[in-house]
């Protein structure tokens, strides 16, 4: 952990509260008043307190043709979480941003039902009364009873805290588009499966219906035709249509491209699914033959039914569960790849992107990071190095490289000057309540402030108010686009803001009105709303923001785009139903569908889901999307302090300002690879930060608690500075004792102290009975060694003294450690027992970023090059050695032993950086001839 | 002795406050061997470690296997499956300069009355011969002739391709112990309590057999002679159980001087005692250099100066137990191993004594035995008084084994090798010297990688 680690430990929401270490009370008279909120259990960080959860949560609900929008499951699954929270009515509001049509049945010019492999939409939303916000990613699942064949889903991330959803909005969209991708690819299995279960009922229908219609004609020697012959012939012919049709299903949707597999290692057995399958539709292909050969082949455990003509009517029917359209092996895996997002996204948001600053700079320094970090990150960074070869190779333009490479440190200054204007209010508070805010805005941002911008941005809040008064807002989707438009976005992304940019932005934004849901990002069309709209006085602004600060629980909407409302969709599914039969849904349906759904289908035209507006507007697009948020993420903090009687503006240019710069940056940054694009395309998106998975929980909570023990340790016993010395310097610590839970809640504590070799395994062993080895003193470097009091033990004791030079060893029993003598100045910043870090995650963060600043000066040392090579052919060794030693001392200003630290941190650097394969051999145990000397408390 | 983990918190010394045994404390500022990798392939007892060339040597032991390893890296080269039974003796076989093949051989001997020709280079079991009809317990190669000597019960000559050139008649049931070269032609084996001096005749115009001859037998020894090296043109050295160290001329094979009992002639009582344990006099093993021979007699070091013909300075206990191999290193040091564990790095000191001065009570064992040395030669008193006297000076030692160290083998570039029953092999390295080393190769490989920027 290398950034702001006191405050990153406040802020975080720990999953169980952990007993700080209690300090002596202080007396009453200086003691503080308790945030208001504590005894809710609340720290002051936290926009939880509105809502009506306890924490972020991830809900799937479906828009069922039968009930409408219905909650289906909530990850995590416990009652504590959701709380009080109206699942039933989230359900209907983010099920009905859902305008993204997914059209099966017969398109114009087409002779069978066409199936779309839509691509998912992506869509934040907002609800200010029930204090959720969400994003939502619908997708749509194939079932062969369903109408159209479709089943609309959608999974949402609900979080109170609406910046959350803004800021990680990339990584919530990669996270739950692999997730989705994981649920169609399960579904498309199992609808193929059904498709061909339905072939055979409809051959078998066939052969029932011929030879009926041959006994009839039989019977009938009157030579013309009775009405029940026509029927049945009619029947016949419709069976057949059907089989024709069925088998077109069929050959879609095994023919989905292959192409957006790749890369998703979740769906690895795709493609054999899909080989087998193509043998079976050649089979199943010919009509005659398949259903013999499919009897007595493939699927002989299934019998075919009789398909009666008048089946039951489709809302008698008992739908399908979202596990049974998908396969059960994916279904299952689709829920671990959720319960992981929910594990990801956990806590607060400042956490998350402190984190991912943490990671990213951590990526920079890849040479000295095995040192002290966790593997799991490591693995995930070379895994990211591959993914991303490719696309660097891809590059062609230098400049840019750079700022791909480090996405982050753009984080970083946002982060800052989010700070310095709130800061800035406060001192604003004090000096001045004018509506300068031009001055005001380049007080906070000197440096990048462009009087036109602002203006621009502080429109958009005012064109808002033009539409208030609906019910939905929609200020942006995330839709499918398509792999064409990449390359005209890039194109687009290389000119600055431009005006006519910022309008479009600005047009987006609506501000306040009664009703309770907001969507905040935009979707293309919306960008037709005239110019004309646009205004730009700052006297408006002012009355603009001071409605804004009224309006808390106002809802943003959008009027153009909205989906087919749900009443209309239960409309239409009702004047479908009385006649509807399996095999009808597809011909008769599909014209009524065609036209109920006509508006939307424009943008997905085709397969691929080409998206009709002009790439580069939807780009852009996506900037004002970021500015929104950043709009709106001002706000909780500006409240209280407009209750007061500040305009609220007043803290907003500054911020939008600053995730702006933020929000152009970070696209700039991807700009140029084409993997940016956030839909389906989820490969690419893996090199987005969020990739690097967090620590799990349960490693996180052994941080927690290792720091803990070790503060701990360090208050408890005197001497845990050579103790800590001899774990840097890499001399083996033997901890001994009788009591195995003692002795390895020590043996975790102090491993934090662990210096790693070249990532195999952290060389620590917690618990040992048999006497030790010299092989043990190479292999770790911290060990747990079971003390037992009877002559068996003395083996145990008679190596430890025999090889009692190259270790240290701490008596727990006793209370005693035999060490060398320790006199550096490095180690009494690192573990001071007077510290006021009172949380074992603090003192971890504290632990880490301390020992990174470390290993910063051991690589300086390892890769300076005259410190180790001769100037000159005649100078000696000694020189060289001198020469060391005062940059050393002098440059990095080290001390007595501090030096031996650093030079064993950079021995293990030179090891790491010249291993071919990493974690293949144990570096030699180095050791020094140095006296020891017995502390006792 | 565990006194400090107890919680008395004294050094381990206590250890030696009963024994003479000289120790070193954890400080040890001469002691270069700050870096150890501990090499693990053996199942057995390694007892055998041979140097192949700059950087590689072998190691065989019971476990019948050979293993080459590279000695800068400790990466484990090849191992060679063919023994089935315990390696009993190994030596490298040098390529003829004329010869066109420049791979390196081996030839190891083992109980399983084999000797095998490995190829080191490629790990290929070059040949094998099984037409022993006992242990072949020592190998000795005759680069002159280009033959090699196997000796077990009896002594065979082979040449190059293992044809059996000519053998002697059977000579012991106990075999032949140790074999040497010296001048003329001829090989000296310590057979039982004999040297039995054989001449070996190369073919000429006259006869194109190869023969070999029992020119003399040694008969001086008194208990089964344990130790025989060359130490320089002019004589060589034998040592047997009983402590008797004899130093021969190399030409007529007479004996130049013999030390008989003389480390055990302390006091009666002592030797008395030594006497039932024969083990804590028997001479395992021999070093040298120009002017001295330096004898590891049961768990102390001597050093013999061939030219005043006496010891000059001894270490009555340098081990806690029997010192199975000694060596002198170029650096002047003297490296010991033993059964106790432990290598110990001595430095033979030269010490102006003044009679004057008072004897340091530290070095009462040296000058009892210096007493003992006055009483058989008394004309020498003056001389020796008057003379540089020297120490044996423990400078470090290196624990590591848990088990006897049966060999260690030096290398001037990348330090020491030990072998040991514990099945490990141990490479001990100058610390200091590697790290400059690693420094040097990260850095090539930075220049390699063109990561090398070299700023004003």
């Amino acid at each position: 952990m290398i950034s702001a680690p006191d405050v990153v430990a406040f802020t975080k929401e720990d999953e169980y509260e952990e007993e700080p270490y209690n300090e002596p009370a202080l007396p009453e008279e200086y003691s503080v008043p308790l945030f208001p909120f504590a005894s809710q259990g609340a720290n002051p960080w936290s926009k939880l307190s509105g809502a009506k959860f306890s924490r972020d949560f991830i809900l799937i609900s479906e828009f069922s043709e039968q009930v409408g929008p219905q909650p289906l499951l909530t990850i995590p699954n416990d009652t504590k979480v959701f709380g009080t929270f109206d699942l039933n009515y989230f359900s209907l509001r983010i099920m009905s941003v859902d305008y993204q049509a997914s059209f099966v049945g017969h398109p114009p010019g087409s002779a069978y039902p066409k199936l779309n492999f839509v691509e998912d939409s992506k869509v934040v939303l907002g609800d200010s009364k029930e204090g959720a916000f969400a994003y939502v990613h619908h997708l749509t699942l194939y079932d062969l009873e369903a109408r159209g064949f479709v089943r609309p889903f959608c999974m949402a991330y609900i979080s109170a805290d609406q910046h959350k959803i803004m800021q990680q909005f990339q990584e919530l969209s990669a996270e739950f588009s692999k997730a989705s991708e994981c649920l169609k690819t399960g579904n498309r299995k199992a609808f193929a499966g059904e498709l061909e279960k339905k072939l055979k009922d409809l051959d078998y229908t066939r052969t029932v219906l011929h030879t009926e219609t041959e006994i009839q004609k039989k019977a009938n020697d009157k030579g013309f035709y009775s009405s029940q012959a026509i029927e049945k012939a009619n029947e016949l012919a419709s069976v057949e249509k059907s089989i024709i049709e069925h088998q077109d299903l069929l050959k879609q949707i095994r023919s989905y491209p292959h192409r957006k597999l790749k890369g998703s290692n979740l769906c690895s057995g795709e493609m054999e699914h899909i080989q087998d399958q193509r043998d079976q539709a050649a089979t199943t292909s010919n009509p005659d033959e398949s259903a013999d050969t499919d009897l007595y082949t493939c699927r002989p455990a299934y019998t075919p039914k009789l398909i009666k003509a008048k089946s039951t009517k489709c809302f008698d029917k008992k739908l399908k569960t979202l596990e049974e359209l998908c396969d059960t092996e994916y279904f299952t895996q689709t829920l671990a790849q959720l319960s992981h997002i929910e594990h990801m996204f956990r806590g607060d948001l400042c956490y998350l992107l402190t984190s991912q600053i943490d990671r990213a700079l951590l990526k920079q320094q890849h040479i000295a990071n095995f040192l002290f970090e966790d593997f799991v990150e490591l693995n995930d960074r070379v895994v990211e190095k591959q993914e991303s070869a490719p696309s660097k190779a891809s590059q062609d333009r230098p400049p840019s490289r750079s700022l791909e490479e480090c996405p982050i440190p753009q984080v970083l200054i946002s982060i800052g000057s989010y700070k310095s204007s709130v800061e800035s209010v406060l001192i604003k508070m004090e000096q001045e309540v004018g509506d300068e805010e031009y001055k005001e805005v380049e007080v906070t941002e000197p440096s990048s402030f462009d009087p036109q911008e602002s203006l621009d941005y502080l429109d958009m809040d005012m064109k808002g108010s033009i539409s208030s008064g609906e019910s939905i807002e929609v200020l942006g989707t995330e839709k499918s686009t398509s792999v064409l438009s990449k390359s005209d976005s890039q194109a687009s992304l290389t000119v600055p803001l431009s005006p006519q940019v910022v309008r479009s932005k600005a047009v987006s934004h609506r501000t306040i009105s009664e009703d309770s849901i907001e969507v905040l990002s935009t979707c293309p069309s919306e960008a037709l709303i005239p110019d004309d709209f646009k205004a730009s006085y700052p006297s408006a602004i002012n009355e603009e923001e001071s409605y804004a600060g009224e309006g808390e629980g106002a809802i943003r909407f959008q009027a153009s785009l909205s989906p087919p409302e749900p009443g209309e969709a239960e409309e239409g599914s009702l004047e479908n139903t009385p006649s509807q039969t399996d095999s009808c849904c597809i011909g008769k349906e599909s014209d009524s569908l065609r036209g109920q759904l006509s508006t939307p289908i424009h943008t997905h035209s085709d397969e691929d889901g080409v998206v009709s507006s002009p790439p580069q507007r939807y780009r852009q697009k996506d900037q004002g999307f970021h500015v929104d948020f950043a709009a709106e993420n001002a706000s909780p903090s500006s409240r209280d302090i407009s209750s007061e009687g500040f305009p609220a503006y007043e803290l907003d240019p500054s911020c939008l300002l600053a995730s702006r710069d933020v929000s152009k940056t970070s696209l700039d940054n991807y700009s140029d690879t084409t993997s940016y694009v956030s839909s389906v395309a989820s490969t690419s998106l893996d090199r987005t930060p969020s990739s690097a998975h967090p620590a799990s929980p349960s490693s996180e909570r052994h941080k927690k608690r290792a720091g803990q023990n070790a503060l701990k340790f360090i208050r408890q016993y005197p001497f845990a500075h050579p103790a800590i010395y001899s774990l840097l310097s890499g001399r083996t610590l033997v901890v001994l004792g009788e009591d195995e839970a003692k002795v390895r809640k020590l043996v975790t504590a102090l491993s934090i102290f662990v210096p790693n070799y070249s990532g195999s395994v952290k060389p620590v062993r917690h618990w040992v009975s048999s006497p030790l080895h010299i092989m043990d003193f190479q292999k770790w470097k911290l060990i747990g060694l079971q003390r037992v009091a009877s002559p068996a033990n003395a083996g145990t004791l008679h190596a430890l003294s025999r090889y009692s030079r190259y270790t240290s060893i701490l008596d727990l029993d006793n209370k005693t450690l035999r060490c060398p003598l320790y006199r550096g100045a490095l180690v009494p910043r690192l573990a001071d027992h007077r510290t006021q870090i009172k949380r074992g995650s603090t003192y971890y963060l504290h632990v880490q970023s301390m020992l990174t600043q470390l290993c910063s000066k051991a690589f300086l040392y390892t890769f300076c090059h005259h410190l180790h090579l001769p100037a000159h052919d005649k100078e000696t060794e000694e020189m060289v050695a001198s020469r060391q030693a005062s940059f050393l001392k002098l440059t990095l200003g080290l001390v007595n032993e501090d030096v031996k630290v650093v030079q064993y941190l950079a021995e293990l650097l030179k090891l790491h950086y010249m291993q071919e394969s990493p974690g293949t051999s144990h570096p030699t145990l180095r050791f020094d001839y140095v006296p020891s000397f017995l502390y006792k408390i | 002795m565990l006194r400090w983990l107890m919680g008395g918190g004294r050094e381990p010394q206590g250890l030696a406050e009963k024994s003479p045994l000289q120790t070193i404390g954890e400080e040890q500022t001469q002691n270069p061997y700050t870096e150890l990798l501990v090499l693990k392939a053996h199942h057995d007892i390694v007892r055998f470690l041979v140097q192949l060339d700059d950087y590689r040597f072998a190691s065989a032991g019971d476990d019948g296997i050979v293993v080459v390893w590279n000695a800068q890296t400790g990466e484990k080269l090849l191992e060679l499956n063919g023994h089935t039974q315990k390696i009993t003796a190994i030596i490298t076989f040098p390529s003829l300069e004329a010869c066109e093949e420049k791979n390196q051989l081996i030839l190891t001997a083992s109980a399983d009355k084999t000797v095998i020709v490995w190829d080191c280079d490629t790990g290929r079991q070059v040949q094998k011969v099984s037409c022993f009809q006992s242990t072949v317990k020592c190998l000795t190669v005759l680069q002159r002739l280009d033959v090699w000597l196997s000796g077990g019960n009896d002594l065979c000559v082979w040449n190059r391709k293992l044809d059996l050139l000519c053998k002697t008649s059977h000579l012991s049931d106990t075999g032949i112990s140790a074999l040497i070269e010296i001048p003329k032609n001829c090989v000296v084996a310590a057979v039982g309590k004999e040297l039995i001096i054989f001449k070996l005749v190369a073919p000429t115009e006259g006869s194109l057999e190869w023969n070999i001859l029992e020119v003399k037998r040694l008969l001086d020894h008194q208990d089964n002679i344990l130790s025989l090296v060359n130490v320089n043109d002019l004589s060589f050295v034998s040592g047997s159980h009983v402590g008797e160290l004899i130093i021969w001329d190399i030409l007529d094979w007479t004996m130049q001087a013999c030390e008989r009992n003389f480390w055990t002639q302390l006091d009666t009582q002592q030797e008395i005692k030594l006497y039932q344990n024969p083990n804590d006099i028997s001479i395992h093993h021999f070093t040298w250099d120009e002017e001295n021979v330096f004898a590891a007699v049961g768990r102390g070091l001597y050093v013999y100066n061939l030219q005043t013909r006496r010891v000059i300075a001894c270490q009555k206990t340098a081990h806690d137990s029997s010192v199975l191999h000694i060596a002198r290193l170029p650096n002047r040091q003297l490296i010991s191993c033993s059964e106790d564990g432990s290598v110990r790095i001595w430095e033979l000191r030269e010490k102006r004594q003044l009679t004057a001065e008072p004897v340091p009570t530290g070095f009462f064992n040296m000058w009892g035995f210096g007493r003992v040395n006055k009483q058989a030669s008394q004309p020498s008193k003056k001389q020796q008084e008057d003379a540089t006297s020297f120490s044996l000076e423990l400078i470090g030692d290196l624990i590591g084994h848990s088990s006897s160290v049966e060999m260690f083998l030096y290398f001037e570039d990348h330090g020491l090798v030990t072998c040991s029953a514990d099945h490990l092999i141990i490479l001990w390295k100058n610390g200091e010297r590697e790290s400059g080393l690693r420094s040097l190769k990260l850095f090539q490989k930075l220049e390699e990688n063109g990561d090398l920027y070299l700023t004003v």
